[in-house]
């Protein structure tokens, strides 16, 4: 087939797993909070309030686009867009099984990571564009916010990088095969676990989320710089958002959770087919425990969260980077096999 | 219109004021020292009152213009309409990047003239409009009301009448504080404490309703006694949220207050030294987390507070924390009188004998009551006709609020939130 059909028909792939998945979890975020809010959640809208999503989307697309007469229109415009393209294209860099993949990018990993880069960039545009006081303030945060946590974001996942040698997503995914001790499948989760951690804290404040919502901080800034925005604009920012998260926790499941592999299956034939529903599941577990955070704790203030970004976790990402270097490489240091 | 806003903008109204401000606030930024009003303290300290040596100093992490590089400040509306300005407080913001360096309150927003409204009311029929001022806690003002009324027409109340209006007072309390307590979970972003606070006070609404009738604005404490007698149903309704309602508030407590994110939000901020309480005549909460031990229902006591055993929980550090921990204590302060309440409950009237129109002497009479934020007071004159000639609402929030200026600067946007939410604001009762 024509390689560039092909490359289009992934990418409607990967914009249509991407929709899919925000309608699920739009509809997931709010039976979960409800949940642990003593509340309900939607329950009028078809059963269970499975419509609601469908419905909120139809309401967004046909609400009128109120635009402020001072607001700068282009950027204005182009906000929603920059912050929905790049998560639209993180999604290219994933790899739900060896086969269902959207691309096999030897540097897939560096891809998600610089792609992801560019998304405060829309919404610090957002702020400015749109000319209100509360935006700006929420803007700006944005930007001190992700410039202090995407160092940690991509300096916790290089101690994998450099036990399995890989940037390619599948490759990363294909050297966690197999036991520790037997019975311990090899994910890098339990080598890296500190690594982990440190993963997951910046990974919240990468997705703008509780309790790491600068930029929105509905208690301070009401919502940030998606104040004045409206109708599909809006809608797009919060698709973003949620692609944003779903991004996150795939990240998480073939970094840390061996992506799609089943323990002591994985040369299992039907265990392979079934890979991209192991990879959703372990994806959406994360995602919930992402909801979970949201759910319970508070947020922290602006200054506390650039402290810990810069004083702590850079640091700390810095010495576990260098501590699995050299555990690494002492085997060949000794002469040992390595 | 499009040709007013540049000229709006231009408007240099900030310019030459700012110097001034910003050297003015930068003295304010010092702490003051203890003795800054030195015929408040030691006079009006009483004896065992806690005096704290050291508080902490007003937060104050940004510096003001790098290397000489010209920065403007903002002013910004925080308000009426905010998520976290409980209901409709304006606060006029002049902010340096993150930092509060002016703060104002505007109030009036939402002013239905009360106080004037009460004297075109017979005096069986101000407490409705009194339920609408502080509508979290309108037992309170309308005992306040009632017990203003009986000094001038000299009633005395049955001993039952007023262990009720102790009864339903701190179940009121404890519905006001729970209010609070979600309210300052969710400025600080923490969402599920809210609605389990919610699901708690449903419980007392409900029993409020079973007493009362109604289950915000009551009208059932009036001049004389009570509405109606304490219906058979409730006592279990009260028992058994008795027993359940102390491991709940642990796990409340265990979500906001010992969560670590929330102690680094409120420890140390919104420090309101003593002296500047007093002078500012705070009361209540506010008051007593400044280490002032001063409590309606001990120093004047009314109802059945005098036959009742009860401590009255103090702060040390005079910050957010200390507000938040002197609140939680008073709920369970008040589960523990609730029981010894219910426990005690005489028998006997429910109400004196009072005329159906109360033409009082003429004269003044002042009535305070310890309302969930602080001394609720009525002052109120008779010219001897069915009607108050004049009332006057002294309402603890107002006093809490004017404060406000004075502790805003020199803390950040988030932190002003964390204050205002602190001071436990009813808008209503504000702005009457």
């Amino acid at each position: 087939m024509n390689p560039v059909l092909v490359a289009v028909l992934r990418a409607l792939a990967a914009l249509g797993l991407m929709l899919a998945n925000g309608v699920v979890l739009i509809y997931m975020l709010r039976k979960v909070l409800g949940h642990m809010h003593v509340r309900l959640g939607p329950n009028r809208v078809g059963p269970f309030g499975l419509l609601q999503t469908t419905m909120d989307v139809i309401k967004l697309l046909t609400k009128e686009d109120v635009m402020a007469s001072s607001v700068d229109k282009w950027l204005f415009r182009l906000a929603p867009l920059m912050v929905f393209v790049p998560a639209f294209m993180a999604y290219l860099a994933l790899a739900l099984s060896p086969t269902w993949r959207f691309s096999n990018l030897d540097g897939g990993l560096l891809y998600l990571f610089a792609v992801l880069s560019l998304v405060p960039i829309g919404i610090v545009i957002a702020g400015w564009a749109s000319n209100s006081k509360w935006s700006l303030i929420g803007g700006m945060r944005a930007a001190g916010q992700q410039i202090a946590y995407e160092v940690p974001l991509l300096l916790s996942v290089l101690g994998i990088v450099l036990m399995s040698g890989t940037l390619n997503m599948t490759d990363i995914v294909r050297s966690q095969q197999g036991l520790w001790l037997g019975f311990l499948p090899r994910w890098y989760i339990f080598p890296q676990f500190p690594a982990f951690l440190l993963f997951m804290v910046a990974g919240l404040a990468e997705l703008n989320q509780t309790p790491f919502d600068m930029s929105e901080a509905e208690s301070e800034l009401i919502s940030g710089f998606a104040n004045e925005y409206s109708g599909m604009k809006f809608g797009f920012m919060f698709l973003a958002e949620f692609s944003n998260s779903f991004i996150i926790a795939a990240l998480a499941t073939t970094l840390f959770f061996g992506g799609w592999l089943i323990p002591g299956l994985e040369r299992n034939a039907l265990a392979l087919q079934l890979g991209p529903i192991v990879f959703m599941i372990k994806t959406y577990i994360g995602i919930f425990v992402l909801m979970w955070i949201r759910g319970t704790l508070p947020r922290v203030r602006v200054d506390q969260l650039l402290a810990l970004g810069w004083k702590r976790l850079i640091p700390m990402s810095l010495a576990w980077v260098m501590l699995t270097g050299v555990i690494i490489k002492l085997p060949s240091l000794f002469g040992g096999v390595g | 219109m499009a040709n007013r806003r540049p000229a709006a903008k231009k408007q240099p109204a900030g310019k030459s004021a700012q110097p001034k401000q910003a050297a003015q606030s930068k003295q304010s930024m010092q702490p003051k020292p203890a003795a800054a009003n030195p015929h408040l303290l030691g006079e009006i300290l009483p004896e065992g009152a806690y005096e704290v040596e050291v508080l902490p100093k007003g937060l104050h992490r940004v510096p003001r213009g790098v290397d000489e590089l010209a920065t403007e400040h903002l002013i910004m509306n925080m308000g009426p309409q905010h998520p976290s300005t409980h209901g409709v407080l304006h606060l006029l913001l002049e902010i340096d990047g993150e930092e509060v360096i002016t703060g104002e309150a505007n109030i009036g927003y939402l002013h239905r003239g009360i106080e004037k409204l009460a004297e075109h009311r017979r005096y069986n029929q101000v407490g409705t409009l009194l339920d609408r001022s502080d509508y979290l806690s309108g037992l309170h003002s309308e005992l306040a009301f009632s017990m203003a009324v009986e000094q001038l027409a000299e009633i005395e109340v049955p001993r039952k009448a007023n262990w009720i209006r102790s009864l339903v007072s701190e179940l009121n309390r404890i519905a006001s504080h729970l209010v609070w307590m979600g309210t300052f979970g969710m400025d600080a972003g923490s969402m599920p404490g809210f609605l389990y606070a919610l699901r708690e006070r449903e419980a007392l609404l409900d029993i409020l309703e079973t007493i009362t009738g109604a289950r915000m604005m009551f009208n059932y404490v009036r001049p004389g006694g009570v509405l109606m007698d304490l219906p058979p149903e409730v006592e279990p309704m009260i028992r058994a949220f008795l027993a359940d309602f102390p491991t709940k508030l642990e796990e409340y407590d265990t979500l906001i207050g010992k969560n670590e994110i929330m102690q680094a939000r409120i420890k140390g901020v919104g420090v309101i030294h003593r002296s500047t309480a007093l002078a500012f005549g705070l009361t209540g909460a506010n008051l007593r987390a400044t280490g002032f031990g001063w409590d309606v229902r001990k120093e004047r006591p009314y109802a059945a507070y005098p036959e009742l055993d009860f401590d009255i929980p103090v702060g040390e550090t005079a910050d957010c924390w200390a507000r938040y921990l002197v609140r939680m204590e008073e709920m369970r302060v008040s589960t523990k009188l609730v029981g010894q309440l219910l426990d005690g409950m005489p028998e006997g009237d429910h109400s004196a004998k009072v005329a159906k129109v109360l033409r009082p002497p003429a004269g003044e009479a002042y009535a305070a009551v310890e309302s969930p934020r602080g001394e609720m007071g009525i002052h109120l004159a008779s010219d001897g006709s069915d009607k108050p000639y004049r009332m006057r609402v002294r309402g603890p929030a107002y006093y809490a609020l004017s404060i406000i200026d004075e502790i805003l600067p020199g803390n950040l946007i988030a932190d002003a939130v964390m204050t205002a939410g602190s001071l436990d604001l009813v808008l209503g009762e504000i702005d009457r």
